[in-house]
């Protein structure tokens, strides 16, 4: 693949890449746990990191390397249903907009500026905290991709307003091509790199947004996620206590996580970017 | 007058849409959900207060039906709810019952507001000058590096930078408080209660401005590598024009004004942020209070804050629309 | 001596690199110019033939992805030829609009949009006049601009309040506010109606005068090098083909391209139609072997497509690159 080969002389894309790598490798190393995810007590407490607890012990009697591999498995569940289902959405309303134009891109971006304007966050609080026992996984990923799509249709909408200006569309009708395989065979192909790209930083806010809902409680809680994870290790005043490897653990891996995601973002949007690619060739 | 018709008409307009939509959700969100706040109150305050005799609970029942404007059909209640809106009148507080929560807002919205405010310019300000002129200069050395260090810090979650920056400098070397500002009823306004105030608010506003700035920063570098290929600028070049001015007068002013309306448009998430950063550093704001509010299941004092909060963000929003001519001739002569 | 302005065997090139694929397109392709003194020097062409790209060659403003691989150009600075390309870019900073300034292609989007027009005057003579404050330098404007028949008013407007021609003729009073001896202008003309045409040209001819110095003068438009253009040379794919005084190419023209480039005018009461050479303009990136023009070219004969013709000297005051004419023909037989 020569794309791939291009990709991976940016040293932020293979970065990222790696980094991403090994964490997945940690979520899947979830599914080999000698520990249950959600039971208390099941080692001694407030160890820290020594073998075979190579990131200790937090005070609730787990191991902290073992409940970081769930963590990690869990909050990429969140964020790949939120970020897929928007994607949906995002799409659907971005394609509608751009293409249809007039009267329902006026009402259409008139809702998602609105959802802009309007502190989703609290919006979001207000939802959960009344339907806080039923934030399992899958409910807070479909809550987040019901809030997350306003932006990125806004993204794609533009997109296809330029290419709606191109020949091609012109052509394409003018042949009597009906809309949906124009729309699917001729857009949806340029416009997929910037969609992957919007997938990735969707993903990194929606990592985000689960662990403020966690700190508020208002997720379930004892389904370990980065986001509970770090809310037990603030409740538990792991801080003040000196428990660093329990609330440093979390902490690194979603940094990790989020650079990780947003760097492969930056580098394969700038190499989709003509623009940005003659200034990559004028350095040299 | 054409500028009246074309600019200043469409944002009313959607001025006054947002805050109609937005409350309106407010509105109708626990309503959609079923929830009742009078029952889920009175056996909160049984909870937390202990024994009520039954006459008491029936009268209670329907004062707080009253307060929370459950009375009359659905289309009454709303209309109620909107004159509320009005007088900004949100009920009791739950987890401080009965102060008022509109009295709660008084006192925890200025703070909000100032951090909000200083924070926003701060690291608008900052981000888009260091992001213009590393962006102008960006084969440089300095510019690369500063760049690897913004890719760095951009993507971290507000909570995330807020708990790092608290775990460095409030515990392992503790220059500031771990936070817990508290508010006196009177506050004198001395030297002492400034320079206090300052100490506190130091961290919660270096994580907002560190990554509103980073931000702006590149969002801005974008900008200005594109601004720098614009005609003007490389006639000006070619006219031996000093870089100086070049960056100044050409450069900056031009890469600056989408960036306003990219402010107007980022303005609710960067609220939201300043909310997020005030639970980290317990700063007596909306945030804390919000904090407070949902840990406690005080409804109220939520729904409070949110519909505040819209109107804030919504004006805002409103202010910098009706700045933004002053600014762009080519919007005020058209 | 009198020529202001010289090049030397100019190869300068576009060097495009897209996914690990160098592609070159020869824009100026070995260009040897003399420009005198005191004339209004016309340089014509079909577009995408290199006129805009020599121009900033001659302006000494070659920057990446354009790249120069031989070649000089030479100013004639204080009765001294210096090499415009090995100057420093403070050197060259001085010398542009002092020496030599350059009007822009479409002044539509050529001055700072959101500043008043005072701003972008003040901007350029702050940088290159000293010791002056802010009030001597708008009356030294206003002075200007009231001899060039513009009204100092507009320096109160923002560029987008001005009319097409109206902009182009401030950018003109702009590119000679500091009296050069040398004025680069590309297509100062295009994209106006006919009426704004003859107010630019007129300035430019007024400026020429009062200045005594020299235009060198881009357009595709050779009715308006007909008007205003005392020397000319026209180019194709990166070459120049032929170069003489107006006067001799117009009657005489030699290269069969001239003579399409010329038929292709309309005339007064002539009814015939117009034709223009067959074909389109070949790529710069590959170019046709031998004469650039042969592919499209009536009289072409067999050594057109193997050799490359020489631009050499027919007439006292007339060159030419092409086998038909001049010394070409003796040296392959």
């Amino acid at each position: 693949m020569g794309i791939l080969k291009d990709l991976f002389k940016d040293y932020r894309f293979t970065i990222g890449f790696i980094i991403l790598c090994l964490l997945v490798f940690l979520a899947i190393a979830s599914f080999f746990s000698p520990y249950d995810p959600i039971e208390w007590l099941q080692v001694a407490r407030d160890k820290p990191p020594s073998w075979p607890h190579i990131l200790g012990t937090n005070s609730k009697g787990q191991d902290v390397f073992w409940e970081a591999t769930f963590a990690i498995r869990n909050s990429f569940i969140i964020a790949l249903i939120a970020g897929l289902l928007s994607r949906v959405v995002a799409i659907l309303v971005g394609f509608t907009s751009g293409y249809k134009g007039g009267l329902t891109d006026r009402i259409l971006m008139g809702i998602s500026d609105g959802l802009l304007v309007i502190p989703l966050f609290l919006i979001l609080v207000m939802v959960t905290m009344l339907l806080r026992e039923a934030m399992t996984l899958v409910n807070t990923g479909l809550l987040l991709a019901f809030f997350g799509w306003a932006w990125d249709a806004r993204t794609i909408r533009s997109q296809v307003l330029s290419l709606r200006e191109r020949e091609f569309t012109q052509t394409s009708i003018l042949a009597g091509n009906k809309t949906l395989p124009l729309v699917t065979k001729e857009y949806l192909p340029f416009t997929m790199p910037l969609i992957f790209s919007t997938l990735i930083n969707n993903i990194g806010w929606a990592i985000g947004m689960e662990i403020v809902l966690a700190i508020l409680g208002l997720v379930r809680l004892e389904i370990p996620t980065l986001g509970t994870m770090l809310q037990w290790a603030i409740s538990y005043q792991a801080m003040l206590l000196g428990h660093w490897w329990w609330i440093l653990t979390p902490l690194i891996l979603t940094i990790l996580l989020l650079v990780a995601l947003y760097w492969l973002s930056v580098s394969v949007s700038e190499y989709l970017d003509p623009r940005m690619r003659i200034q990559r060739i004028g350095a040299k | 007058m054409k500028f009246i018709k074309d600019y200043l008409f469409p944002r009313l307009v959607q001025y006054l849409l947002v805050v109609f939509c937005g409350i309106t959700a407010v509105f109708f969100i626990p309503r959609i959900a079923g929830q009742d706040p009078v029952l889920e109150m009175i056996a909160q305050i049984q909870v937390q207060g202990g024994s009520l005799d039954p006459t008491a609970v029936e009268s209670l029942m329907k004062s707080l039906e009253e307060l929370y404007g459950l009375k009359g059909s659905l289309f009454e209640q709303y209309i109620t709810m909107w004159k509320r809106v009005f007088t900004l009148d949100f009920g009791p507080s739950l987890f401080q019952f009965p102060t008022p929560v509109s009295d709660l807002l008084r006192i925890y919205l200025p703070w909000t507001m100032g951090l909000f405010i200083t924070s926003t310019l701060l690291s608008w300000i900052l981000g888009n000058l260091l992001g213009g002129i590393s962006g102008y200069f960006s084969q440089k050395r300095w510019s690369k590096v500063l760049d690897a260090i913004i890719m760095v810090i951009r993507p971290i979650p507000h909570y995330v930078f807020g708990i790092l920056l608290l775990i460095l400098f409030a515990y392992v070397w503790p220059l500031f408080p771990v936070g817990g500002l508290v508010l006196g009823r009177r506050t004198a306004f001395n030297l002492d209660f400034v320079l206090r105030v300052l100490h506190y608010s130091f961290l919660p506003a270096l994580t907002l401005v560190i990554l509103g700035g980073a931000s702006w920063f590149q969002q801005m570098k974008l900008l200005v590598q594109n601004v720098k290929r614009e005609d003007f600028i490389q006639y000006a070049q070619a006219g031996g024009v000093k870089e100086r001015l070049i960056i100044s007068r050409y450069v900056l002013p031009n890469a600056m004004l989408p960036q306003i309306t990219q402010l107007t448009l980022a303005l609710g998430q960067v609220f939201s942020g300043v909310l997020i950063v005030e639970m980290v550093f317990s700063y007596p704001g909306m945030g804390l209070l919000l904090y407070r509010g949902v840990t406690r299941g005080d409804y109220n004092l939520v729904m409070g804050i949110t519909t505040l909060s819209i109107l804030t963000i919504a004006t805002a929003v409103l202010v910098l629309d009706l700045i933004y001519p002053l600014l762009d001739p080519r919007i005020r002569h058209r | 001596m009198n020529e202001v302005l010289k090049a030397e065997n100019l190869q300068v090139f576009y060097v495009l690199e897209t996914l690990g694929e160098k592609r070159i397109a020869k824009a100026v392709h070995g260009v040897n110019l003399q420009i005198p003194g005191n004339e209004v020097y016309g340089i014509a062409g079909e577009s995408g033939c290199g006129k805009t790209t020599l121009l900033k060659v001659l302006f000494a403003n070659i920057e990446p992805p354009l790249r120069a691989f031989e070649g000089r150009v030479y100013y004639c600075v204080n009765d001294k030829y210096i090499d415009a390309f090995s100057l420093s870019a403070r050197e060259k900073r001085e010398l542009r609009w002092t020496y030599i300034s350059y009007i822009p292609q479409g002044s539509m989007s050529a001055f700072n949009p959101v500043k008043k027009l005072k701003v972008t005057f003040l901007d350029f003579l702050e940088s290159h006049v000293r010791g002056k404050d802010r009030e001597e330098l708008l009356s030294l404007t206003n002075h200007h601009l009231k001899t060039l028949g513009l009204s100092p008013r507009i320096l109160d407007a923002y560029p987008h309040q001005l009319s097409g021609g109206m902009r182009q003729r401030v950018a003109i009073a702009l590119s000679t506010l500091l009296k050069p001896r040398i004025i680069l202008a590309d297509e100062p003309t295009t994209a106006l109606d006919v009426v704004a045409q003859r107010a630019v040209l007129q300035l430019m001819q007024d400026v020429q005068k009062e200045l005594q110095n020299t235009i060198v003068l881009v357009t595709h438009d050779m009715g308006i090098h007909a008007n205003i253009a005392t020397r000319m040379a026209i180019m194709y794919a990166g070459k120049i083909m032929e170069e003489g005084s107006t006067e001799d190419i117009f009657n005489h023209p030699l290269h069969p391209y001239t003579q399409y480039l010329i038929h292709s005018l309309p005339k007064i009461g002539d009814k015939t139609p117009r034709e223009s050479a067959p074909g389109s303009p070949p790529s710069l990136v590959e170019p046709p072997p031998g004469c650039l023009f042969h592919p499209r070219c009536p009289q072409a004969f067999p050594l057109c497509s193997q050799e490359v013709p020489e631009l050499v000297r027919v007439n006292i005051d007339h060159k030419v690159a092409c086998f038909l004419r001049g010394n070409n023909r003796a040296s392959c037989s």
